[in-house]
């Protein structure tokens, strides 16, 4: 055993590596991404680590190593389980022979997710186990545990954490990583194969083994009650919800019985009696969706009140803290509230400092340019997507007129193009993206012969992400090497017949190529090329701005870079820390006061 | 007793790897480790802060309001931003330098400087407030800033550890080609918080 200081995916990756996994397979996606990129640092020889190219495919590659008997590692954030949701949910009829853990991150808040969708309740969907850790250490403990039941159930099991288990830290006992446990190798049996006589009988299967599971969990150490021996006021916590709890109960001598559900999916069947029978109320600490709630609702019988999110006590939306759980605690045991806290001292007024795209980022002069290029279409729609892109939406750019999930930039352009002939319908498409959705939209563009334009965003990488490697990039997670798939080809396979490749850089020659692909009759795509600025040795040059400067501001109204900022007389000033030297600002200057020079001349 | 350190600053400015730091510092000192980051969207230049808690097993990985020991703000308005999480008579180390975010530069929002100077001197009076970026860039980069505030906190003996443990879980945190860099920028936010220490001695 050794201790260190783990964030909680590096945990979950290492908890995963401590029950020998062969195979791990992900997509990028906040807050789940450094499970796969600990496995990656990590190097543990034999294990199979890899990014796939979106989440259905990571977790059907996943499900075929399990098949084979391997131990094997699944991961994304919640929305990628909604691509994966296809695979998964026959997966749980079918079953698997090595242990399968599918780590699902949640993302309470949110912080950088489009939904607050609960994987909790996709568990319950799917009808497979979940666990639920409170911490990291809990994590890492939990995800070997999730491969003993995993095997034993001959199922797929959850994982759930969310943002501030994946993104927290604290101190872990490690075990020694197991070799990857050999696969015993696929076995030829007809249940492999899902038909509909199959199907039945697995489904009637399934519902007996949610019981077992619930019986199951009655003996996890994830699940417990704690303290309260005679205290009638109930409070059931699940997730990181159980720290917050913790600490207010230490902190201000809170008397509760708390009950601590590390399964939050099926329940602990005895271990809920229990609780149930010991308590006259329950007050249910979960974020996002009554999961727990709804259960114990049902397990109460209605003989005692179940609060939470139904009864109106606990929110239904965003993340729980410290501080909201003080006030429902207090709330509920009918305890006076501070005084103090509702005088809290007034601050001067601060900035919002929202997100933005990096000084010199490509896709800031892409989506200028767009924008100039389509200044004299009388209408044009800009179709955003998921990626550092969907901060074109952003003043001044406002380049981001729709945005809903990863690939639909494309297709939602060819619905707005079928409703409203004559607009200009533009997607915009991160490199990545391109491959993990966007490319049946291609096909169905051509196909439809829908006059649509796609900009392709290819600076190489997954970057909002952290940079991890992609089919387009040449590696592989290992950083090995491996055939560059080249997105022009690929378009011209699909049947495009306009592509042009541009440097966003070269001003001119882009917003020319750009206004003839969306004057081109029929779908048209644009390669915008240029690497993520993050990826690039930054110059010695930067550009400044000289004396000539008539304080117009233009510089800083049309492209909102952040290396530009008006000084106290409205003078535009370069920052030469942050510029890249990248010169879209150069091109905006109408009495060309911006020129390049050294950073230290 | 559990010890609370916030750590504050603009996505890009290296605020996790001043927490890792810290974290190793603290896991090597035997102290027990509980924290937590911001990481995702807000990276790219957004607000962000770590948070590290010691000594402590059951609490929460977010510093509570009011809960916070100590601050290292990289960027003056962050610093500020933080001030309900602080307890009163919390130690801080504040970089002055200013961050102008893109939407105030558009006019959109203020950013009142002098403001947010004047009210963490008078909430905090034995703050240590340092211009960090020209002491990163004589490190050589100013991506070094974060070292550059750890090295002004070492100095200023904020910090429940030594300079040598923060300089071992440097040595074990920063990539082998750029800790040359990086322990140069310590060294000048050392200097600079115990040069400011000394005049300050001076003026008492």
């Amino acid at each position: 055993m050794a201790k260190r200081v783990c964030m909680g995916n590096e945990a979950i990756a290492l908890g995963a590596l401590a029950a020998g996994i062969k195979v791990a397979a992900g997509y990028p996606g906040t807050p789940s991404t450094e499970i796969i990129e600990t496995l990656v640092a990590v190097r543990q020889p034999d294990v199979k680590v890899q990014w796939s190219t979106n989440e259905k495919v990571a977790l059907e590659v996943a499900a075929g190593a399990a098949y084979a008997g391997a131990r094997s590692l699944c991961t994304m954030k919640q929305v990628g389980l909604n691509v994966a949701s296809d695979p998964l949910m026959s997966l749980s009829y079918i079953g698997v022979k090595g242990g399968m853990v599918i780590a699902v991150a949640d993302d309470p808040g949110p912080w950088s997710s489009q939904t607050e969708q609960d994987t909790r309740g996709f568990a319950k969907h799917a009808n497979l186990p979940v666990f639920d850790p409170s911490s990291p250490e809990e994590a890492y403990e939990m995800i070997q545990a999730a491969y003993e039941l995993s095997e034993a159930f001959a199922l797929p099991v959850f994982l759930r954490p969310t943002t501030r288990v994946c993104h927290a830290s604290a101190e872990v006992e490690l075990r020694e990583p197991r070799p990857a446990r050999e696969a015993e190798g696929f076995e030829k049996r007809p249940e492999w194969c899902i038909f509909p006589a199959l199907s039945y009988r697995r489904h009637g299967e399934l519902e007996v083994k949610q019981r077992e599971l619930a019986r199951r969990f009655d003996a996890m150490p994830f699940n417990r009650i704690e303290g309260g021996e005679g205290c009638k006021k109930g409070v059931a916590v699940s997730g990181v919800s159980y720290l917050y709890a913790k600490e207010l109960i230490g902190e201000l001598g809170l008397d509760v019985r708390l009950y601590k559900i590390g399964t939050p999916y099926p329940l602990p069947e005895g271990l809920t009696r229990e609780f149930l029978d010991s308590v006259d109320s329950v007050l249910v600490i979960e974020e996002l969706d009554p999961v727990v709630e709804e259960q114990l609702l049902i397990a109460a019988e209605g003989k005692r009140p179940v609060l939470g999110k139904r009864s109106g006590d606990m929110p239904w939306n965003g993340e729980y803290s410290y501080e909201l759980i003080k006030q429902a605690l207090l709330k509920y045991l009918a305890l006076p509230c501070e005084e103090a806290e509702a005088e809290a001292e007034e601050l001067p007024p601060l900035p919002l400092r929202p997100p933005v795209l990096c000084a010199g980022c490509p896709h800031r002069a892409s989506f200028y340019e767009a924008k100039i290029a389509t200044k004299d279409c009388a209408k044009a729609i800009y179709c955003g997507d998921i990626g550092c892109y969907t901060l074109g939406n952003a003043a001044p750019l406002n380049m981001v007129d729709t945005c809903l999930c990863m690939g639909a930039g494309i297709t939602i352009a060819q619905g707005l193009a079928l409703a409203e002939p004559g607009t200009k319908c533009l997607a915009f498409v991160g490199d990545s993206t391109f491959f993990h959705t966007g490319i049946p939209g291609i096909i169905n563009a051509v196909y439809q012969g829908t006059d649509i334009t796609v900009i392709v965003l290819d600076n190489r990488t997954t970057a909002m992400t952290g940079h991890q490697p992609h089919p387009g990039t040449g590696r592989r997670a290992l950083g090995d090497e491996a055939p560059a798939l080249d997105i022009e080809t690929i378009l011209r396979g699909c049947g495009v017949r306009h592509i042009a490749k541009v440097n966003p850089f070269d001003y001119e020659k882009a917003v020319a190529a750009m206004k003839e692909a969306v004057a081109f009759p029929g779908p048209s795509a644009v390669i915008a090329e240029a690497p993520c600025i993050a990826h690039i040795k930054k110059p010695s040059t930067a550009h400044f701005v000289d004396d000539n400067c008539i304080k117009c501001g233009r510089c800083i109204r049309e492209i909102g870079c952040p290396a530009i900022t008006p000084d106290e007389t409205g003078r535009a000033v370069i920052n030469g820390s942050l510029c890249t030297d990248c010169a879209l600002c150069a091109n905006l200057c109408p009495v060309s006061a911006i020129k390049r020079g050294e950073i230290n001349g | 007793m559990v010890k609370s350190i916030i750590i504050a600053g603009v996505g890009g400015q290296g605020t996790l790897l001043a927490s890792k730091i810290l974290a190793a510092a603290a896991g090597a000192g035997g102290l027990f480790v509980r924290g937590s980051e911001t990481i995702g969207m807000a990276q790219r230049g957004g607000s962000v802060s770590s948070h590290l808690r010691m000594e402590a097993k059951e609490v929460s990985p977010i510093v509570p309001g009011g809960h916070g020991d100590i601050l290292l703000g990289f960027e003056l308005a962050e610093a500020a931003r933080m001030i309900p999480k602080l307890r009163p008579g919390a130690k801080c180390v504040v970089n002055t330098d200013r961050i102008i975010p893109t939407n105030v530069a558009l006019g959109k929002g203020v950013y009142r400087g002098e403001e947010y100077l004047a009210l963490l001197k008078k909430k905090y009076p034995d703050a240590l407030f340092i211009e960090g970026a020209p002491l990163a860039l004589a490190a050589g980069d100013i991506r070094t800033l974060n070292i550059v505030i750890l090295g002004a906190a070492a100095g200023a003996e904020l910090l429940p550890f030594t300079e040598a443990e923060i300089r071992t879980a440097i040595r074990g945190c920063v990539k082998p080609k750029l800790l040359a860099m990086n322990e140069k920028a310590f060294a000048l936010g050392l200097e600079a918080a115990e040069k400011r220490w000394r005049e300050r001695k001076q003026i008492d």
